[in-house]
């Protein structure tokens, strides 16, 4: 019932296809655009996003990607310093940003007839930023603020990336978003403009446009207003490090006094949606459900909380919308009593179980009924809509994938499910993880 | 650049949600009242409900008596066990999500068009045939055990218990609605069985449903769910004595960055000054890039990554918080800035410029929180607990418009007083000196 840690990420769901709603086309200067009609409330999303994440940092400025998120809220010689966000307020807007490791994206809400304003506003700041010296080191220090707030100050933050830093063994997926500490206090306004002159240009963008919108308009807004902006030249696709073979399981602890709740959590490495071909991961999508979906029926909580009570949570979780290779995740926290190698050796004993046994077929059945019924509530949240075509168009997926992927996702059979199990359980692949209390109770084999 | 739109947009604006929801007010046969909204584009209904009381009806002793009983009405109920209930409710791809607050126990439902009876007769059994067996109750109090712990040691948590205990003392409003470990272990069935008659009645009910049904449908859905239950629960808890005085307390807590919540007496909602308060609220942290407070403390001085206040204007008392994170060496001065801050709009009040663009952006925002069947059943049956109109929906722009700056200054007087601020500082700070 109650899903309150940190690590008990929802599993993905459905996107819903709605070919008559959604509008696609390209301007001659490359800036790829989807709009989304939703005429229920007068309300419109802009959202640009780029294909330019923490993974495509060159080593040793970590945290560049996300430093130039927070400094394109500086100003422009159209928009002064720090006057963004408070011209989309003072239009009863609301406006953020965020970064991850295949994308950093700007988003406003306004209602439907500010839309012309804020993409006046994106498509200037999207070329021409300009940094004081005051910016760039008062926003240095903000964004330290940011990593002391979310991470150090949170064990299971520093649990979670020092276990990813340990599943990425050459891929830049191992480095924080937000970045390392050290290398964040040293960046500079050069690194940030490199950043920027590199990246940002109508031709490594995506704007989509959500809501009360006629989609002819948009095109004719943004034709005004994006079409004149450069492309920059010689953008080419996207290489990063990849990895090697992974041929070591690797395990850590962590135990630090903030702790409460201990937990184990193992990640493997998994493929993921790729332009085309969904399949093996719309089959990890509906494994992860299986395993850990919900809270009452899914194999971990019905083995682990109501079976042996073991456990008092569990999780497994998988997302398959990345431009590289992902992970497939598993999680227990034991119950008062139980220790954590007893606790790893259960969630094992279940998914050994599984890969014997094979797909529960009434189990099965509810989880495909609940991705149907997921796109039907999808179609309430156009701002949840507009970050899903975003989010996989700037992760190496086209529209096309993204409608088919319900398609896909219904698809998927028992037997594709015991496959992508066969495929993602090898413990080479794997890194598992104990966050502990600090103190003798229980160490590491 | 853009300020000449201000004027001509507010007008456009303040009409805009009567053209988004028409709320009708509908009575059940049974007598049962909720507000509804039709849409029917999707094929499926929102429907919220709360339960006036909430946490702070737990009964003397009896700590998170409430929260716990809301956690196990999906625990078991009619011929069904918790897990027989969870796949039932999966097969109808229906969510239902229960949960309980200091002034309310919530009830969030969302149910598709095509088995919305079944869905229905599900929820009603979790209403009104919950088992609340010896099992369940031991699984749940484990989970509930597990998030007391972490509370115990999450910086943010241990700030604002430390607050509430300040403000509120022994009402419950000063105290964790989890309860604590010891309240927790406890509790018996024979309490779940008391929390239950005391806050699932029908006098303390509102309901709101947005989606695909019609007013015949909901008035028959209405005498279905709510009519097994008892028509009066517990008298409710008297106002809480608010004992908070200026001054900061330590909590030390080892951490490289110090966790802040402040805060000082608040406004009723049913005060004349209300709507003033909120939009210099706004104007003074109310969240977004704007607010003084942000402008002080992050972006001039890079001493936080974000810092909020807000009006909590609850059913038993009303207090005015703020809350922020600083790193260990920087937070005397973020204090400092805070306190600066507050004493200055307490004697000046604000600018003209600011109270322009927050009623800009409070009155353009409005018709914006109504983009989906659930958030605006939320919106609706919060209006009911507070005692709104309907028409409020169409009214309360204006009341925004209304505000002067003169309106501004005076409430900012009356009410901002540095002095009385109370600061919790949980972490290792230096150079800041606690005052009791």
């Amino acid at each position: 019932m109650f899903r309150t840690l940190c690590w008990l990420a929802v599993t993905a769901a459905a996107t819903p296809a709605f070919a008559d709603d959604v509008t696609t086309f390209t301007l001659a200067n490359g800036l790829q655009t989807v709009v989304i009609e939703d005429h229920r409330a007068p309300v419109v999303v802009q959202m640009v996003w780029y294909r330019a994440g923490a993974a495509d940092e060159r080593r040793g400025v970590s945290g560049v990607a996300h430093f130039l998120e927070h400094l394109m809220f500086k100003g422009t010689d159209a928009v002064p310093s720090g006057e963004f966000s408070k011209i989309v307020e003072a239009n009863g807007g609301s406006d953020n940003a965020f970064t991850s490791w295949d994308y950093t994206a700007y988003f406003q809400r306004v209602a439907a007839d500010r839309l012309e304003l804020v993409m006046k506003m994106e498509a200037d700041r999207m070329r021409h930023l300009k940094l004081t010296a005051d910016d760039w080191q008062t926003e240095r220090e903000v964004i330290v603020e940011e990593r002391n707030q979310r991470t150090d100050s949170d064990p299971g933050a520093i649990f979670g990336e020092q276990k990813q830093a340990a599943q990425f063994l050459n891929h830049p997926y191992g480095t924080p978003v937000i970045g390392w500490r050290h290398e964040m206090e040293a960046l500079t306004r050069e690194d940030a403009l490199e950043w920027y002159r590199t990246y940002y240009a109508p031709n490594d963008a995506v704007l989509v446009v959500a809501g009360d919108v006629d989609p002819a308009e948009v095109r004719r807004l943004a034709e005004t207003w994006y079409g004149p902006l450069d492309p920059t030249p010689g953008i080419g696709p996207r290489a990063r490090p990849q990895e090697p073979p992974q041929l070591a399981e690797r395990r850590l602890s962590l135990a630090d006094p903030r702790v409460s709740q201990p937990f184990v959590s193992r990640s493997y490495l998994a493929p993921e949606r790729d332009p085309g071909d969904q399949k093996t991961a719309a089959a990890l999508t509906i494994l992860a459900d299986l395993l850990g979906g919900s809270s009452q029926t899914s194999l971990l909580a019905s083995r682990l909380q109501f079976g042996t009570r073991q456990a008092i949570y569990t999780n497994a979780s998988y997302d398959g919308t990345s431009y590289d290779d992902t992970t497939f995740s598993v999680a227990v926290a034991p119950a008062e009593g139980v220790s954590l190698a007893e606790a790893e050796a259960a969630m094992d004993g279940v998914i050994d179980a599984f890969l014997k046994n094979g797909v529960d077929a009434d189990q099965f059945q509810r989880v495909k009924t609940r991705i149907k019924a997921a796109m039907i509530y999808a179609e309430d949240d156009v701002h949840g809509l507009a970050r899903r075509y975003g989010e996989a168009l700037t992760t190496g997926l086209t529209v096309e994938d993204v409608d088919a992927w319900p398609d896909v996702l219904a698809s998927v059979t028992e037997e594709d499910v015991m496959a992508a199990a066969r495929l993602v359980f090898d413990r080479r692949h794997a890194v598992t993880g104990w966050l502990t209390r600090e103190g003798p109770e229980e160490v590491m084999q | 650049m853009i300020r000449f739109v201000f004027a001509a947009l507010a007008a456009a604006l303040a009409a805009l949600p009567a053209r988004a929801v028409e709320i009708q007010e509908v009575t059940s046969p049974g007598g049962i009242h909720a507000w509804l909204v039709e849409e029917h584009s999707i094929p499926f209904t929102a429907l919220e409900v709360r339960f006036e009381g909430g946490t702070s009806l737990d009964a003397p002793g009896k700590r998170g008596a409430t929260l716990l009983m809301m956690a196990l009405l999906e625990e078991g109920s009619g011929p069904l066990d918790s897990q027989g209930f969870a796949a039932a409710r999966e097969s109808l791809a229906a969510s239902f999500e229960f949960d309980a607050y200091d002034d309310a126990a919530t009830v969030s439902a969302r149910m598709l068009t095509e088995n919305r009876d079944e869905a229905a007769a599900l929820l009603k059994q979790a209403l009104t045939d919950p088992h609340f067996d010896a099992d369940a109750i031991d699984r749940v109090k484990g989970q509930v055990a597990s998030i007391i712990g972490s509370n115990d040691k999450d910086p943010g948590e241990i700030a604002t218990r430390a607050f509430d205990g300040l403000a509120f003392g022994a009402h419950p409003y000063g105290s964790s609605r989890f309860g604590t470990l010891d309240s927790l272990a406890a509790l018996t069935r024979e309490d779940l069985v008391a929390a239950k008659a005391a806050v699932l009645a029908r006098d303390r009910l509102y309901v709101a449903a947005v989606g695909d049904i019609t007013a015949e449908e909901l008035g028959k859905m209405l005498d279905d769910l709510f009519g097994g239950l008892p028509e009066t629960g517990a008298p409710m808890p008297p106002r809480a004595e608010m004992g908070l005085s200026g001054g900061v307390t330590i909590v030390d807590y080892a951490s490289p960055q110090s966790v802040v919540m402040f805060g000082q007496a608040g406004i009723r909602r049913d005060d004349p000054d209300f709507y003033a308060a909120y939009v210099l609220n706004h104007i003074l942290g109310g969240g977004g890039f704007a607010a003084r407070l942000m402008d002080e403390v992050r972006e001039k001085r890079g001493l936080t990554y974000g810092i909020s206040t807000w009006l909590a204007p609850m059913d038993l008392a009303e207090t005015w918080q703020g809350s922020f994170s600083s790193a260990n060496e920087k937070v005397a001065e973020a204090v400092r800035v805070v306190r600066d801050v507050w004493t200055k709009v307490a004697a000046e009040g604000v600018a003209e410029a600011e109270l322009d663009a927050a009623k800009t952006y409070l009155t353009g925002s409005y018709p914006l929180r109504f983009d989906g069947n659930g958030p605006i059943a939320n919106i609706l049956v919060g209006m009911q607990s507070e005692g709104l109109p309907v028409s409020y929906v169409n009214d309360r722009n204006s009341f925004i418009e209304a505000v002067t700056l003169d309106d501004v200054k005076r409430v900012a007087k009356r009410l901002m007083d540095a002095d009385a601020l109370r600061f919790v500082v949980v972490g290792q700070p230096a150079g800041l000196m606690a005052t009791d």
